[in-house]
């Protein structure tokens, strides 16, 4: 049970630590709203009370001092000037830091936690420094773990005059409460002393009268005893007289009056009138049953104010929008299910189609709503998953602010589009690549301060990280205003690696792209930063994986910039499906420029086995869809249909493929644990006529093709030549 | 008839730890996300005891016992304050605002329940 509650604290925690986060970029744009301010000490002050709950330590004593730092500028004793932002959002740093240690384990860097630490006492005054945080604090549980462990196993016998003023029944304190507490430790004798009682004509019913006169005898210690009053403590007249001996009596009573803020004896009454008379103790629960409409009630109770309601009504526009904690897995389950029911459809039309029946308009008719239907509920169960990118942007913002101080450059991060949703898995599987890129961009592509100055920029770098929607697709993007790549160097390297060949002659794009090209970066010549072994074609890897792709382009002196296309899901997209060698097919949709007819003038052939179609003046290498995947086909006739694909380079090809069928949305089914991995199939769909067609990834079909292959090095030897 | 327990607290954890606690020592257990929520649903819920977090959005604990206690029909309803804070100032402000007594987050279950016991007579 406190495993589930403890993976809830984590989870929460991640929501606080954004909100955090959020707040504390808000303030350091500028925003010093009170509530912005309150809501990050909210935040901070809950991760500190849930990890006190886990014995979270390090957590607690961290987020105490955060707490307390911030609670001097909420309360506007401090002011809050750029080191302070920034020590802030470096602890708010740490302190995910922290969260992820107790979470996953491993340890901090002790030196960086030491170090805020140290910075942050700075910033707390004298006073409050004494009062680090205990977890157990005073007059708490620390009286009543005493329960357990009876410091006196002896009997004893106390004497507890205990006479309530008034303003203890104001507190919604009962005296009957507190004896059956005292009943359960021992054996309780309880004497009513109404000497004080007035007579009948003189009572003032707010006043207090009766005192109480107890006999405990008790095993347990004196300090149980004592806990038992702890709420009324100063709201009575109270003695405790043990057989043993008085000065360990005051000693007690005196550290319990400290406990309370020395609260007077006899304290100033309180304003508001102490609203019900006290007479029976049970009271509350001889209340009448709460009438079975609340508009039913203000009648019933007479004097209650209308303003509750009031309030009641308003709150229904207040806060954000209701939301509801689903398991993941039953959402997947559910566009599964809508999965089929797409493929049911089609198996239905094509069944209809089958029929030869005469007339079939009003089953079409019908069939159509179906599928309109099917649709909209796809749509609606895919935006359960999708997501706003806000929360990995946040996390950017932490790994730019780390990345620049671990270079020592100055950077800051503009984010746009934080509110476009993508699917869920699309964004936990985009936050490596992501973070990869960015720590790139700050390591090789923001200059050093210095050197941006020397060129006439802003000392602060800035990276712009932006998400939006572009017709079907999630564009995301990376845009820095550093030096751009460096292409000599870069061509040099890849050279070196024998990634190309000495004299080849590339275009700027080509050679920016090289970035990507497995082996060219190594751990070698990258810093430690943006290093750490995996080089750019991780971060390419990453992205194909997710049935997208990324383009980089740069300017010298001006900057580079990374764009990512990805599918908006990953279970449904629009394909075209083709016939290759008598089998179906499908083509993602987002990966085709252009299809056309072709006919014998279009084609040139290059080399023994390479052609070219000719369009519009210009040649794009053919790729024979069934030859690159070795399929045979049944006659000599040259494939029918051309269809136009781009590279991320930019470069074209042209897939040939007998014919082209439909264009329609198939459901993707994972082709993992089914059958190894085939070079140029992605996944596979399921047919209206239920059969199997492969999804075929065009950019893995043009890397087996040799005619493709031949273009290029043709290409580059005309280029150098 | 179970006592039951309106907890007022924004954080998700310590909701679902008093509703654990709670739940398994038999008490009934419903919760409000924020001080405002946690005064709109007092008098449908009618609990037998609140318990409400002092630091919260909308309306904070302070708030949460001003108005319980602003009407009359409440005014009895024991109130727990759940606090972090062991700073005495604290607990004085809370009483003097109406509350009942107060629990130090973090809580143990007996602790929290023999709050509960002094408050309600609850034997849980």
């Amino acid at each position: 049970m406190s495993g589930s509650i403890q993976d809830t604290f984590f989870e929460e925690c991640e929501e606080l630590l954004e909100a955090t986060d959020e707040g504390l970029s808000a303030i350091e744009g500028g925003d010093h709203n009170p509530e912005v301010v309150n809501a990050v000490f909210r935040a901070v002050h809950s991760i500190k009370g849930g990890a006190g709950a886990f014995g979270l330590d390090e957590l607690v004593a961290f987020a105490h001092r955060f707490e307390t730092v911030f609670d001097e500028v909420r309360a506007n004793r401090m002011e809050l000037d750029e080191p302070l932002i920034q020590l802030l959002l470096r602890s708010c740093d740490h302190l995910y830091n922290l969260v992820a240690v107790a979470r996953d384990g491993g340890e901090t860097d002790q030196a960086h936690h030491d170090m805020l630490i140290e910075a942050l006492d700075k910033y707390i005054p004298e006073e409050e420094e004494d009062l680090t945080f205990e977890p157990m604090g005073l007059g708490g549980p620390m009286d009543v773990s005493a329960i357990d462990i009876p410091a006196a196993p002896t009997e004893e016998t106390y004497q507890i005059h205990f006479r309530p003023l008034k303003d203890m029944y104001s507190t919604g304190n009962e005296p009957i409460f507190l004896f059956q507490a005292l009943q359960e430790m021992g054996e309780l004798s309880i004497e009513l002393d109404v000497m004080e009682l007035p007579g009948f004509d003189s009572i003032d019913p707010e006043e207090s009268y009766l005192s109480w006169n107890l006999t405990l005898v008790t095993t347990e210690a004196r300090s149980t005893v004592e806990a038992v009053f702890e709420f009324v403590e100063g709201l009575c007249e109270l003695s405790i007289e043990g057989a043993g001996d008085a000065e360990a009596d005051a000693a007690a009573l005196a550290a319990l009056e400290a406990a309370f803020g020395g609260a007077p004896a006899d304290p100033t009454p309180v304003s508001e009138p102490a609203a019900m008379v006290e007479e029976t103790p049970a009271a509350p629960f001889e209340q009448p049953a709460p009438a079975p409409t609340p508009e039913a009630k203000p009648e019933a109770s007479g004097g209650k104010p209308a303003a509750p309601k009031a309030e009641n009504a308003k709150s229904e526009q207040r806060g954000p929008n209701p939301t509801l904690r689903v398991d993941l897995e039953r959402v997947d389950r559910l566009i599964n299910a809508v999965g089929e029911l797409i493929i049911n459809h089609s198996m239905l039309a094509q069944q209809i189609a089958n029929l030869d029946v005469a007339d079939v308009r009003d089953v079409e008719t019908e069939l159509e709503g179906f599928k309109n239907l099917a649709r909209d509920i796809q749509e609606g169960v895919m935006s359960i998953r999708a997501q706003p990118v806000k929360p990995l942007f946040q996390r950017m913002a932490r790994i730019v602010r780390e990345a620049s101080s671990a270079t020592g450059k100055t950077c800051k991060l503009v984010t746009e589009g934080e509110n476009t949703e993508v699917d869920k898995t699309v964004i936990e599987r985009l936050a490596d690549p992501l973070t990869h890129i960015l720590r790139n961009a700050v390591d090789h592509g923001i200059e050093k301060p210095e050197d941006r100055e020397g060129t006439n920029k802003d000392r602060v770098g800035e990276i712009r990280l932006t998400a939006s929607h572009r017709s079907g697709s999630v564009c995301i993007e990376v845009k820095d205003d550093g030096a751009g790549v460096n292409r000599p160097r870069v061509k040099q390297i890849a050279i070196e690696k024998g990634l190309i060949p000495e004299n080849a002659e590339l275009t700027d794009s080509e050679i920016d792209n090289l970035l990507f090209a497995p082996g060219f970066s190594t751990a070698k010549e990258v810093s430690n930063l943006s290093g750490r072994g995996v080089g750019m074609d991780v971060v390419k890897n990453a992205v194909t994986g997710l049935g997208g792709r990324i383009n980089i382009s740069s300017s010298p002196g001006k900057g580079s910039t990374f764009t990512i296309i990805l599918p908006l899901t990953l279970a449904v997209m629009d394909g075209m499906v083709v016939s290759v060698a008598d089998q179906t097919m499908v083509v993602p949709i987002t990966s085709i420029v252009e299809t056309m007819r072709g006919n014998d003038d279009m084609i040139n052939n290059l080399g023994a086995d390479g052609t070219l179609l000719s369009i519009r003046g210009s040649f794009v290498p053919i790729c024979d869809v069934a030859g690159a995947l070795g399929l045979e086909k049944k006659d000599d006739q040259p494939p029918g249909v051309y269809l136009l694909v781009e590279t991320e380079t930019g470069q074209r090809s042209a897939l040939a493929v007998d014919d082209i069928h439909d264009q329609r949305q198939v459901v993707i089914k994972s082709l993992d644990g089914v059958c190894g991995e085939i070079a140029g199939v992605a996944a596979a769909t399921i047919l209206g006529d239920g059969k199997i067609a492969m999804i075929l990834d065009p950019e893995s079909i043009l890397a087996t093709s040799p005619a493709v292959g031949a273009f290029d090095t043709e290409r580059r030897m005309s280029n150098a030549s | 008839m179970k006592t039951k327990v309106l907890a007022i607290d924004d954080s998700r954890t310590i909701r679902n730890l008093l509703a654990a606690t709670l739940e398994e020592a038999g008490f009934e257990y419903v919760s409000a996300v924020d001080g405002r929520e946690g005064v709109d649903m007092y008098d449908d819920v009618a609990p037998d005891v609140v318990i409400t977090d002092i630091n919260m959005p909308n309306l904070d604990g302070f708030g949460v016992i001003e108005e319980l206690r602003g009407t009359d029909i409440n005014s009895k309803v024991p109130i727990l304050v759940l606090t972090t804070e062991s700073a005495p100032e604290m607990k004085a402000r809370a009483r003097n605002a109406g509350a009942t007594g107060w629990i130090t987050k973090p809580f143990d279950d007996a602790s929290l329940i023999f709050a509960l016991k002094r408050v309600t007579g609850a034997a849980a």
